[in-house]
């Protein structure tokens, strides 16, 4: 048999309906964080099987356990009913699993015959595997709508088309089993059909396809399958005819009890903040913020509903100075802001904006150094904290560390101990701390709660209505959807790089948010 | 401080045992400090060591010695041999002089010389040389060798003394064929260009594709790259300071000789037979401190003529018929 | 929370144990060379520290290493790499030499703050253009110091050729500085106030470096400068949220650290030389990183391993002078094994130390 056959055929001796990954117990920690929970997954082969759930749910660690990127701690993998041990790459190619990356592994001034090839060469010599590899490729593209020319240098090429190199890869690899991490995140919705007809093809013919992405419309679209992670942990296994949406929503953002927050009906003033038709591209030429206009006003809380990663940290960045827009104006009191690389956070803290970045431990806090010098981090050129010659005013910063660590009850209350060493929710509270005392007129904030345990959480919500109360604006992220709707006043969802909906907190509720979340208006009904 | 007085006390003791010895001679300590690059540099500071060497062979005087590793150390070290009662001290390289300048005139008393810089004090004695004369000779014979009318010449680091040996090798050339062109390269402006023959290598393979089929080096060891790609493209090389035929046989033209071993040994030599005459000497082609080598290595590639013309060239510069540009007199070349 | 070693033991045991494993392998290359180790180790400690001579020689070693110490681990603390520690003072000698061959007729009270200012704006500027690059351009300053160190010795070579060299003398040097460019030695500072020293080159610069020290010291953790340096070297996205430029950190932090390198060019070029050679730095550029490794970038540190380095290097002469059969390069060998042992192998013995504290730690607990 020749290699182009056996590619093309599948492996023979498989018999249909078979089962071609059975996943058992997995479980993976990283230090005290347990990524994935006693794991266990079965994917019927000739299947097109989708697992969802939030960032940071545990996808890519599972996937990357499949890869052998990482070792499961515990559990047992079993491809095609026989247990294998995956160690790495090496292993997961010659046990028939394929990957495409989010983020392409491809050599980008290499043609796409030598990226093919690469890392899979017969001997030596390269040219009888290029030779062998053109006539593969021409098989395959013929096949599966996967034309690309072989002689292309990968660097030239459109991303869709970069994609099907990653994917011919594979396939030259011999892959039965085809992993795509969110492979139409960086797709035009043309490009994403192509996809999802190249996929068609491959599973008529035999393979097996796992899909990895937290875009509900796909998981609906495409697969057979569907399982739901959330927190390390698979909740549910269902096929897709079977189930909706809403009910994917729910059991991907997961139902938790509603903390109760004490809060008065809000006294919403005048507009603070006007944005209109902000824009943000990222390094990678890739745009983050697709024209927003959004209003602030003052006394209320905005929470900014969405799956991670559709907007809303780029948003917080470029309202907080850390990045700047590529488009668009921001005007707060009638002034407008600068928003060029020229100006900076510091002369976003001097318009009054504060702002609790989402991720503290990047951006919020310099780990090693103490409590003290924390609790001043982005305020420490006022006057009060250091002197016009440049000296900082160590006792008074001290002062002031105490009396913010009393106020919003730090523990242990130790000015002199590093960042490092507060639990999450109490590096938070110094976050929190610094920069609601530094009296803003907009704050913005970000995952308030994340890795905060349930006790601080609720000192957290109750500041945050604090500040509201005193006629001040806050512009709250967030991707628990519990907590925006019993925080905010107005909720408004991101998706894609742009608002996918507004809505006010008692007309709506998680399915709708859920829905709106994963790009979907229930009000103009499912597409 | 202590240490110190325990130094100078033994010092002492050592120094009251010098003595005239029944032959005429004298008990001398010799010493001799190499300069940064070390004793095996393949350039003057080896040609110290061997001066030294032969003199220890053939007299049995141990010496002591010592090698530079930093600008402090110059000093230290020539102040350490005089208060040891160490007699007399040489050291090789223009960048001694100001140390010796200092510490010299310190010690009345201990005999000095300086190889390459001129040190205006009583008791030292400072050798110089006519680079530009030797230069002169091998240019000559590079001039006859060439078929080419190109040449080339490696120096080592970017200094007037370097210069010296280019502006007197050009002139040496030129005199025999007017039209001739010199290639010179550089190979760089650190310590590091001294001890680099993979750059010098490459600097002469370059010159040998520009058509240079003789090329002289005036580099240190980076002139052993500058031999062996010679010899490696059939062209040939010319060694420096001492006798570098043997590298090569058959690929190395000739050697400009340098006599900084002879420099050495005189001093030891002279100290021993109570003759030390400080001063400046001053060694050309006359003194036989520089000149052309030959040796069963290159005997077959001097033909007759060229034989007669770089000794016609040397009576020649000896009775002052032939004045070579010395460089460093007003820093610029006539010939290029 | 992570329960790390006690200070004490971070700071002293730590490098202590480092450095006698250095000295115990270079013990055994002693032993394999056919010489006594004891005898060797003796030669050096007596030869450095034993006499008035000796510490003057490890003084002055150890002040060029304290400057250029200081100027690695003040970029350290901005997580700036500047290894052009050498091309710095090379240039800050060019500096040092222009206020010294101008004003040498007037007197050294003058010359001497002149002279400092020079040297610490040639440096300076020397690290500005690297540090610029690294600033706007992203081009990695690694990369870009380790050039300009070449740029450098050939400037040098250029300004001793063609702008400072004696004429007709053979070598690329300047010529002496006068009487009014000489700063005093420490044994001519004895002298006035009647204690007699030996010669040695260790000279007021000494006290210029103390001083360097203790501003170093005063910049990173009192000022708001050095706040900032410290917040950006330990997380540049969080500077970022603070409103800290990475640009202006980047240039600022890397100017001080050109000056402080440049500094040492008074030590050698004005104390010790007294005219500008070739010759002047030497090495010591890379010995500051290091010295400043070796020092945890602190001031105190630096200082302490500045010492221990002069004494590598004056000790090492007195081997090389006492036991003629131990080579240049032995010498060599034991400074690259302590550098070796306090550097790269650091972790070598840092894991097993911690190891212990923990077991200990839980035995008493």
């Amino acid at each position: 048999m020749t290699v182009v056959e056996d590619n093309l055929k599948g492996r023979p001796e498989a018999a249909p309906d078979a089962t071609a990954i059975e996943l058992t117990g997995i479980s993976k920690s990283f230090g005290p964080v347990q990524a994935n929970k006693d794991i266990s997954m079965k994917v019927q082969r000739g299947t097109i099987h989708g697992i969802v759930g939030e960032n940071g749910a545990g996808k890519s660690t599972l996937m990357s356990i499949l890869y052998g990127f990482y070792k499961a701690d515990k559990g047992e993998i079993r491809i095609g009913g026989t247990p294998t041990q995956i160690n790495n790459s090496d292993d997961a190619i010659r046990a028939g699993i394929g990957m495409v990356h989010q983020h392409f592994m491809l050599v980008q001034p290499f043609t796409v015959l030598e990226n093919v090839v690469l890392g899979a060469e017969d001997g030596a010599m390269l040219k009888p595997s290029l030779a062998k590899a053109r006539t593969l490729l021409t098989e395959l593209a013929r096949e599966y709508e996967l034309e690309v020319d072989p002689d292309a240098v990968v660097g030239d090429l459109a991303v869709g088309f970069q994609q099907r190199v990653e994917i011919l890869k594979a396939l030259y690899r011999k892959a039965d089993i085809l992993i795509l991490d969110e492979p139409t995140g960086v797709l035009t919705p043309a490009e994403a059909d192509h996809l999802f007809r190249i996929l068609e093809g491959l599973k008529r013919e035999g393979k097996t396809i796992i899909l990895i992405t937290h875009k509900l419309r796909e998981i609906m679209a495409i697969t057979d399958t569907v399982s739901v992670m959330r927190q390390g942990e698979m909740t549910a296994t269902v096929k897709t005819a079977d189930t909706s949406p809403t009910e994917l929503a729910e059991l991907m953002v997961g139902r938790k009890v509603l903390l109760r927050i004490e809060k008065s009906p809000p006294n919403i003033g005048e507009t603070l903040m006007e944005i209109r038709g902000l824009r943000v591209r990222d390094p990678d030429g890739v745009e983050r913020l697709k024209g927003i206009d959004l209003d602030l006003k003052a006394g209320e809380i905005l929470g900014v509903a969405g799956v991670a990663g559709n907007g809303q940290s780029a948003l917080l960045e470029v309202l907080g100075g850390i990045t700047a827009a590529s488009g668009g104006t921001v005007t707060m009191n009638g002034r407008a802001l600068d928003l060029s690389a020229q100006a900076d956070a510091g002369e976003r803290r001097d318009h009054g904006i504060a702002h609790v970045p989402e991720d503290r431990h990047r951006l919020g806090l310099i780990m090693p150094y103490s409590a003290w010098e924390n609790a001043c981090f982005g305020y420490h050129d006022r006057a009060e904290y250091s002197s016009p010659k440049g000296f900082l005013r160590r006792t008074f910063m001290r002062d002031d560390a105490r009396e913010k660590i009393e106020k919003y009850d730090v523990r242990p209350a130790n000015c002199d101990l590093k960042a490092s060493n507060f639990s999450g929710g109490n590096q938070q509270k110094i976050v929190i701390a610094r920069e609601i005392e530094s009296n803003p007129d907009i704050l913005l904030i970000g995952q308030p709660t994340r890795g905060v345990d349930i006790g601080a959480i609720e000192f957290i919500h109750n500041q945050i209505v604090a500040l509201r109360d005193k006629g001040k604006a806050v512009l709250l992220v967030s991707v628990e959807l519990e907590e925006i709707l019993a925080l905010s006043d107005r909720i408004v969802v991101m998706f894609d790089g742009a608002i996918s909906g507004e809505r006010l907190p008692q007309d709506t509720d998680e399915n709708e948010l859920g829905l709106l979340m994963a790009g979907i208006d229930p009000k103009e009904g499912p597409q | 401080m202590k240490f110190v007085t325990a130094l100078m006390g033994a010092a002492a003791l050592l120094g009251s045992t010098v003595t005239a010895v029944a032959d005429g001679h004298v008990e001398i300590k010799p010493a001799v400090i190499f300069d940064l690059g070390g004793k095996f540099d393949r350039s003057f500071n080896q040609a110290s060591f061997e001066g030294a060497e032969r003199f220890k062979q053939e007299t049995g005087i141990e010496y002591r010695e010592f090698e530079i590793q930093s600008d402090a150390q110059r000093e230290q070290a020539l102040r350490r041999f005089a208060e040891q009662g160490n007699n007399p001290i040489v050291v090789a390289g223009f960048a001694q002089q100001s140390a010796m300048e200092a510490v010299a005139a310190e010690f009345p008393d201990t005999q000095f010389q300086i190889i390459d810089a001129y040190v205006d004090l009583p008791n030292v004695r400072s050798v110089v040389f006519k680079e530009h004369e030797g230069s002169f000779l091998v240019g000559v014979l590079a001039a006859m060798q060439s078929e080419s009318g190109t040449v080339g010449f490696v120096g080592g680091m970017d200094i007037g003394l370097i210069r010296k040996f280019a502006c007197g090798y050009v002139q040496g050339v030129k005199s025999v064929n007017p039209d001739a062109t010199v290639i010179q390269n550089m190979t760089g402006t650190t310590g590091a260009a001294w001890n680099d023959p993979v750059k010098g290598g490459e600097l002469a393979t370059g010159q040998i594709d520009q058509g240079a089929d003789v090329v002289y080096h005036a580099a240190g060891g980076t002139g052993r790259g500058v031999l062996q790609a010679a010899a490696d493209n059939g062209v040939m090389g010319i060694g420096v300071d001492a006798n570098q035929n043997y590298l090569h046989p058959g690929s190395v033209l000739t050697s400009m000789l340098k006599r900084v071993d002879v420099a050495v040994y005189d001093a030891f030599k002279a100290a021993q037979q109570g003759k030390f005459e400080p001063g400046l000497e001053v060694w050309g082609v006359a003194e036989e401190g520089v000149g052309y080598a030959v040796d069963e290595n290159n005997e077959s590639l001097l033909t007759e003529d060229m034989i007669a013309a770089v000794e016609d060239a040397k009576a020649k510069i000896i009775s002052g018929e032939i004045q070579v540009h010395d460089y460093t007199t007003d820093d610029s070349c006539p010939a290029s | 929370m992570k329960k790390t070693l006690p200070a004490w033991a971070d700071v002293v045991l730590i490098p202590a144990i480092n450095v006698f494993l250095a000295f115990f392998v270079a013990g055994l290359v002693v032993i394999f060379i056919g010489e006594d180790p004891i005898r060797a180790m003796q030669i050096m400690i007596n030869g450095s520290l034993g006499s008035s001579y000796g510490f003057g020689y490890t003084l002055y070693y150890a002040t060029s290493f304290v400057f250029t110490g200081l100027a690695v681990a003040v970029a350290f603390h901005a997580s700036i790499f500047n290894i052009g520690g050498e091309g710095q003072a090379g240039v800050a000698g060019i500096g040092v030499a222009i206020v010294c061959l101008s004003l040498d007729q007037t007197h050294w009270l003058l010359t001497l703050p002149l002279a400092v200012i020079a040297a610490a704006m040639f440096g300076a500027a020397w690290a500005a253009i690297p540090a610029y690059l690294q600033a706007k351009r992203g081009s990695h300053i690694v990369i870009t110091t380790i050039m300009f160190n070449y740029i450098a010795a050939a400037l040098l070579v250029y300004v001793l050729n063609q702008v400072f060299k004696v004429p007709g003398s053979m070598s690329p040097e300047s010529r002496r500085f006068g009487e009014g460019a000489q700063i005093p030695r420490l044994d001519q500072m004895a002298d006035w106030i009647g204690i007699e020293l030996s010669r040695s080159p260790a000279n007021i610069s000494v006290f210029l470096a103390l001083l360097a020290a203790f501003g170093v010291w005063v910049l990173i953790w009192r000022t708001r400068l050095g706040y900032e340096i410290r917040a950006f070297g330990f997380s540049d996205k969080a500077a970022v949220y603070a409103g800290i430029s990475p640009v202006r950190i980047i240039m600022i932090t890397m100017l001080i650290s050109g000056a402080l390198a440049g500094l040492m060019a008074i030590n050698t070029v004005m104390g010790d030389l007294r005219r500008l050679n070739l010759d002047s730095v030497l090495g010591a550029g890379f010995v500051g990183i290091a010295v400043a490794l070796m020092g945890r970038s602190h001031p105190v540190g630096v200082i302490l391993a500045a010492l221990l380095f002069g004494v590598l290097y004056q000790g090492g002469a007195e081997l090389a002078f006492e036991i003629p059969a131990i080579p240049s390069q032995m010498i060599l060998t034991i400074q690259a094994l302590v550098i070796l042992f306090t550097g790269s192998l650091e972790n070598m013995v840092r894991f097993p130390v911690e190891r212990l504290f923990l077991r200990f730690n839980r035995g008493r607990a």
